[in-house]
């Protein structure tokens, strides 16, 4: 497993490198991973990882980029926009020549239309929003005051707000919270893996059959497109 | 709806704190929850009440998340099976 630097768009001068973990030769082809977001992706990372190992082992090499003001990202994240991320995964997906791009929950979001692509639990923006929300509200709630989702929205709309440590800017609020994913792309739903969504734990954890069970979907899946 | 009610939400603490399988059938209505297992942090809790949501199909207010509900398993079964109620006559 290398990590390796991309060239990234920047809000403005030249393009910065982000890194990507990247694993496989590709003699099976290349998928870009774009990862789950915020908790869950910490939640589903070594999950990630342990997919791409076996897709290394069918041959399939996978391509594991940071986004923009993520993970070791040294751009701010409060400066970013979906339109932005999109605009990084297009260069990350063109830099890498990959024949598919894997969106996994939230990073559903992300998939760019004009490349072939495939959904893992895919989620909507408002839908992690809301979650986001409400470990705020709980959190608030246990330090013995009290906030409301409207007020945290309107808050979140003027200024940006920060939801469980992720500072979030006015404007990406605003957008990431009409996103939806495309619905016509092919899905791998959680409830064709075994065992429950790892997103959900409490903690982050690994299921090693559930991602060579992943791994075999998406090869196969690969393997279609190539026919 | 009791008994369902019972087991479905057995099972998503099962899902939510990565328990052994079975193990969530000895929870007893005192079981401690929110406070006593520290991996349930705000984050977790606001992923359990989703995923209670989804799988129970019932709405949760913020303003009905407080700390006694989820204290103990039997609080958190017992508003559980209220919303579902409440949910059905609706």
């Amino acid at each position: 497993m290398t990590p390796v630097l991309w060239p990234c768009p920047t809000f403005k001068g030249p393009s910065a490198c982000e890194y990507a973990l990247c694993l496989g030769n590709g003699t099976a082809g290349r998928v870009l991973i774009i990862p789950a977001l915020f908790d869950e992706g910490n939640k589903l990372r070594r999950f990630t990882v342990e997919t791409m190992r076996a897709l290394a082992q069918a041959g399939i090499a996978s391509v594991l980029p940071d986004l923009p003001g993520c993970n070791e990202s040294l751009q701010p994240l409060e400066t970013q926009t979906p339109a932005r991320w999109a605009e990084a995964i297009r260069m990350c997906a063109a830099h890498f020549e990959v024949d598919l791009v894997l969106g996994l929950r939230g990073g559903a979001l992300f998939t760019p239309a004009d490349l072939p692509a495939l959904h893992y639990a895919p989620t909507s923006g408002a839908t992690i929003l809301r979650q986001l929300l409400r470990a705020r509200i709980v959190s608030a709630r246990e330090a013995g005051y009290s906030e409301t989702r409207d007020a945290l929205a309107a808050l979140a709309l003027r200024d940006g707000i920060t939801l469980t440590g992720y500072r979030l800017g006015a404007r990406f609020f605003a957008q990431f919270e009409t996103l939806t994913p495309a619905p016509d792309t092919p899905l791998i739903e959680q409830a064709t893996l075994p065992g429950g969504g790892l997103w959900r734990r409490a903690e982050p954890s690994e299921d090693p059959t559930q991602a060579r069970a992943l791994a075999h979907m998406v090869a196969d899946h690969l393997a279609g497109l190539a026919k | 709806m009791a008994d369902t009610t019972d087991l479905t939400l057995r099972s998503i603490l099962t899902d939510v704190l990565g328990l052994a399988p079975g193990q969530a059938a000895g929870f007893e209505p005192d079981t401690g929850l929110f406070g006593h297992l520290p991996e349930l942090d705000s984050m977790a809790v606001a992923g359990l009440l989703t995923e209670i949501e989804d799988r129970l199909g019932i709405l949760i207010d913020d303003d009905e998340i407080d700390g006694e509900m989820l204290e103990t398993y039997g609080a958190l079964l017992a508003f559980a099976q209220a919303k579902r109620a409440q949910a059905a006559k609706a």
